[in-house]
């Protein structure tokens, strides 16, 4: 029986879908109290007192805090930045602000109260004296001569400037081009929205001293990791961090915010249970966002129209401090990926990091990879206008070929697979695109009001980034390798450990398929633990579609290991020699003699009795590994939108979406599926609506669901999905990663469809999010009607 | 999202709440809660009394009376979206309740406290303007009808007194030969409308247009009805160029609303593209 491969339903949805799964607000402790956290009203200023007796003296509070009750604790009081370029400002973020409030929701005092209520009242009472100072939230201003600084040791508010690739190969490609193509774009700032929000629960245990922390996390030993070495300084065999059901987080719960560090250290003051738990308004302005860059791209073209060099200049926005993993993402995360599938020799990126007056920027769904791919994309459509040809035979002549790989980008990437015309082709031949192109142009010859656009993105992501050298070389504080405990029972049931974090994946239900494959024993005598430091051993958490690439490879390496030793203990009790045994469906035989075996339990039982045992061989059975990736995985796909824009509204509507990827081997397709339709919203929703709007007051305009426009189901098309599979060369599974695909290849593949649809009225880019408003006014502005 | 602290009172009967709004100096009445609550929930309004009506018996409830219909201020968003009497005798408003905010609201949200509460983005008052409905409203000086058109006086802004309860809203029956349509453009976010425009068509015994209203929500503070309109298209024989030209002629909004949706220029436009789109689907229901 094999089960990957296998759509099997998740184990995890009746739990979920009858509302017993619990999730960290869901969690209630003897004597718990309710932590609110006053927030600044302001993007920019300066504090010159905060008086906190009216709060204190309210009927509930048990406790009120500012930035310097913390500091006078002695902790270090400061959430970190864990990825490092040589020359980046690492300026100071206290868990409360001091002196300083940097963004609209900058914590400045804490209210512990009885009651949820009492807290939200008291907090209205902390009276803080703000001095307003000038805000800047535009990350090109924010760059400008004369901009307020955000911090006074970042001159002009650069937290870094950082280059890769050759500029003098490029300035030669450039020099020696027959056709160039240029572009200046924006890529928007968005807000993560899981659907919960974000949440702690802090207690202390007086007797062992030990504190607990469960919380909304990707990474529950990273969260322990940062708080023991900065925030509240708790050692790590004192500090268990707990990541219950955890209710999505697209990036947003990898990273170590102030708050938790607060609750926590509310609880070590008060000796009492201490929850947070965010409104839907504190998350929007306090969440790190995603995105934010301002561009300048130009592309360079040989007589054929091949592409022979690019050069990129992206501001990109950090936000008021350097969020966990923010300075990586324009970087490493981004430059590294602008080859795109194609075979570019000379590539030069230089990024400028920018602090504003907003919330903080770091990975989001896709994480620098859907900047690149949009930055790539939208420029190869302009080079492929530039040379006259369709976009597709651009695109055509400029892949990397099936057999050029590995293949050496000129951006430290060596992808290690790929055939990237053949996803091209699967996604044409899907989409019927000789005939979508001749009704567009019946459509545009009979002056059909609904205009009719076509749109490409054949895009690559890096996937489980790794290896630990190659990540701690580039700046990286963390390795980023995985673990996996396979603990097998006397009975033969089994418990695994790892490290991976799921929250929403499934990864109960993908694991689980991998151990019953592996050990032939049904899904159902399988048990996935995650997501707590007390139980697991320590791993790296998920986000950057990593867990079955690198969690998954943990397990299948534990899972040899658990079959090597079963083997041994098999061929004792067969009197074989263990070489000579196999373990095949569910049983450990001898090879070439299917009918001298002995039964998966049977060996399993005698590594507990340990009676009739190999000599020298250890009871139990149970295995630990840690797997460290030898590369990235390279997922890519093609991916074609068809857009109708109503004219006279210029309301984009999206008939259809045709997605082929190619994410190596598939363990459970339904899940595939699911993870490339949420994707696909997501990214759709970047290029039509989703947008973080700060005013020139630094207010955040978007605050509630009411401004911030999320992709709503009745607005998107039925998918129409296709795959091709090249499974990962270096991994055990063959597979790749699929979290991230839909958000990187969408926003590109629904703007260049909106852009071609508005071809006939000269224009040849426009900004997400395309709203109707602003298509309208591309129309109007050109002569429509 | 937790409110400041207030009183809250349930009255029994509309004579009672009267009392209590009157005893209690800024309070507010509560009937589906959706629009009032999330604005306490957010603190935007913070009244030191809640006065619940939503148990009053005598405010629910749809009755044909004569060439009307009158429906409870309490009557939800939901059952006038699936009355029988509502989908016979006044398809638009029907239609237009059905479009409000999703199934929850819906069932919550009542018409009375949707109008009192006079959001311009709200579904409900250009409809009730364009088929000429009028507001009953009850105080301690009595009983007192406005027309809907003479209601909305301002941005979030009623005809509303101090002390009064809006007890009814009667819509005529638009009867044989009328035919009536709401679109709207909607919020990408919320939902509300961007511009909504409710559109009725009679038509005389010949085809040609006896009477046409044509009314707005979400381009201005208050539902916003083109003026000479009606006149202009009466007598027509409502051809599409011809309501193409009189809605471009008579469209000129004083002041237009704008913000980081849509701009006042953009709004402007969506009522020329959505009022001539609202007629011509009136005139073809009406048609037959």
């Amino acid at each position: 029986m094999s089960f990957i491969g296998t759509s099997v339903k998740r184990r995890e949805d009746p739990t979920l879908v009858t509302g017993k799964g619990k999730y960290t607000d869901d969690l209630t402790l003897p004597g718990m109290t309710y932590a609110v956290i006053v927030r600044s009203p302001y993007a920019h200023a300066k504090i010159n007192s905060i008086d906190t007796s009216a709060a204190a003296a309210h009927p509930g509070v048990v406790a009120v805090f500012t930035g310097k009750d913390i500091q006078a604790s002695g902790v270090g009081g400061v959430v970190p930045v864990g990825w490092l370029h040589p020359d980046l400002k690492q300026v100071p973020h206290p868990i409360l602000a001091i002196d300083t409030v940097r963004h609209v929701g900058d914590g400045v005092a804490v209210v512990v109260a009885e009651d949820r209520y009492g807290a939200r009242d008291a907090a209205d009472l902390v009276d803080v004296d703000y001095e307003p100072l000038d805000p800047v939230t535009d990350v090109v201003a924010a760059l400008e001569d004369g901009a307020p600084l955000v911090h006074q040791d970042a001159p002009g508010n650069l937290a870094f400037d950082w280059n890769l690739g050759d500029t003098e190969a490029v300035d030669a490609a450039f020099a020696r081009a027959h056709r160039t193509a240029s572009v200046d774009l924006r890529n928007n700032r968005l807000i993560p929205h899981a659907v919960e929000p974000r949440a702690c629960l802090a207690s202390v245990d007086e007797a062992s001293g030990e504190v607990t922390l469960r919380m909304t996390s990707q990474n529950p030993h990273l969260h322990r990791l940062l708080m023991s070495l900065a925030s509240i300084n708790v050692p790590e065999h004192k500090l268990r961090v707990i990541a219950p059901e955890v209710g999505g987080g697209f990036g947003s719960k990898i990273h170590h915010y102030p708050d938790e560090a607060i609750t926590a250290w509310c609880a070590m003051q008060i000796h009492r249970p201490v929850k947070w738990t965010a409104t839907r308004s504190e998350t929007n302005q306090t969440d790190a966002h995603g995105r934010d860059h301002a561009s300048h791209a130009e592309i360079a073209l040989d007589a054929d129209a091949k592409i022979i060099g690019l050069r990129v200049v992206t501001k990109a926005a950090m936000g008021a401090y350097l969020s966990t993993f923010a300075p990586s993402v324009p970087t490493y995360l981004y430059g590294t990926l602008l080859s795109g599938q194609y075979d570019i020799p000379a590539i030069h990126v230089r990024t400028l990091g920018a602090f504003t007056h907003t919330a903080p920027v770091d990975a989001y769904r896709g994480a620098g990879r859907p900047e690149a791919t949009f930055v790539i994309e939208r420029i190869v459509d302009l080079a492929a206008d530039a040379a006259g040809l369709d976009p597709a035979e651009f695109r055509r002549r400029n892949f990397i070929a099936p057999d050029q790989f590995p293949y050496q980008t000129q951006v430290a990437l060596e992808y290690d697979s790929g055939n990237y015309e053949g996803a091209m082709a699967k996604a044409l031949e899907i989409a019927g695109y000789d005939e979508l192109r001749a009704e567009q142009a019946r459509r545009r010859e009979a002056g059909d009001k609904k205009l009719m656009g076509i749109g490409f993105s054949s895009f690559i992501e890096a996937c489980g980034i790794a290896p630990s050298a190659v990540v701690g070389s580039l700046g990286a504080q963390a390795g980023l390798w995985e673990s996996a405990k396979v603990r097998v029972h006397p009975t033969g049931s089994v418990t695994v450990y790892t490290g991976s974090s799921a929250h929403g994946q499934g990864h109960e239900t993908t694991f689980s398929q991998v151990v019953a494959d592996h050990l032939g024993v049904p899904m159902e005598q399988v048990e996935i633990v995650h997501g707590d430091t007390g139980q697991v051993p320590f791993g790296m958490g998920t986000y950057g579609s990593r867990s079955a690439a690198v969690g998954g490879s943990a397990l299948v390496k534990s899972l040899d290991k658990i079959v090597a030793k079963g083997s041994k203990i098999a061929a004792h009790m067969l009197e074989a020699a263990a070489e000579d045994v196999e373990f095949a469906d569910g049983q450990f035989q001898v090879k070439g003699v299917p009918s001298k075996n002995v039964a998966w339990g049977d060996v399993v039982l005698q590594a507990y009795l340990a009676h009739n045992y190999p000599e020298g061989l250890e009871p139990g059975l149970e295995e630990t590994s840690f797997y460290d990736p030898a590369n990235f995985t390279y997922p890519f796909g093609t991916h074609i939108a068809v857009v109708e824009i109503d004219s006279e509204t210029g309301e984009v509507d999206v008939a259809r979406y045709i997605s082929v990827d190619d994410v190596g081997n598939e363990i459970n397709p339904m899940i595939v599926a699911g993870q490339v339709h949420g994707g696909l919203a997501q990214g759709i929703g970047q290029a039509l609506w989703e947008n973080a709007v700060y005013d020139e007051g630094g207010q955040l305009v978007t605050s509630t669901m009411l401004d911030y426009a999320l992709p709503r189901a009745h607005r998107l098309p039925s998918f129409e999905l296709g795959r091709t599979v090249t499974p990962c060369p270096h991994n055990p599974l063959g597979v790749k990663g699929v979290g991230e695909a839909g958000t990187i290849a969408s926003p590109a593949a629904i703007t260049n469809a909106v852009v071609d649809a508005l071809k006939p009225y000269g224009v040849t880019h426009m900004d997400m999010p395309l709203t109707s408003e602003k298509v309208w006014a591309a129309i109007h502005e050109n002569g429509g009607s | 999202m937790f409110p400041a602290n207030f009183d809250y009172f349930r009255a029994g009967s509309l004579d009672e709440a009267i009392a209590l709004l009157r005893e209690h100096d800024d309070s507010k009445v509560l009937a589906g809660g959706h629009s009032l609550v999330p604005m306490m929930k957010l603190r935007l309004a913070q009244p030191a009394a809640v006065i619940d009506v939503g148990r009053i018996a005598e405010l629910k409830g749809i009755h044909a009376d004569g060439d009307s219909l009158r429906i409870g201020a309490l009557t939800t968003h939901a059952e006038i979206a699936s009355s029988n009497q509502v989908g016979r005798h006044c398809p638009v408003l029907a239609k237009a309740a059905s479009q409000i905010g999703d199934p929850q609201v819906r069932n919550k949200g009542t018409i009375g406290g949707n109008i009192a509460h006079a959001d311009p983005a709200s579904d409900l008052p250009a409809v009730l303007c364009a088929v000429g409905a009028t507001v009953h409203v009850r105080g301690s000086g009595g009983e007192r009808s406005v027309a809907a058109s003479e209601f909305f006086v301002g941005l979030l802004e009623t005809d509303l007194g101090e002390g009064e309860i809006l007890t009814a809203i009667e819509v005529p029956v638009l009867g044989a030969g009328s035919g009536s349509a709401y679109l709207k453009f909607e919020h990408p976010a919320s939902g509300y409308a961007v511009c909504g425009a409710a559109a009725v068509v009679k038509l005389d015994g010949a085809g040609n247009c006896a009477d046409a209203a044509l009314c707005f929500n979400g381009v201005a503070a208050t539902p916003y009805t083109p003026d000479g309109l009606g006149g202009a298209l009466r007598g027509s024989n409502l051809s599409d160029a011809t309501i193409d030209a009189e809605v471009d002629a008579a469209i000129a909004i004083d002041d237009p609303l704008s913000d980081i949706h849509a701009s006042a220029v953009y709004r402007e436009s969506l009522a020329h593209t959505f009022g001539k789109r609202a007629l011509k689907a009136a005139r073809d229901r009406a048609r037959g």
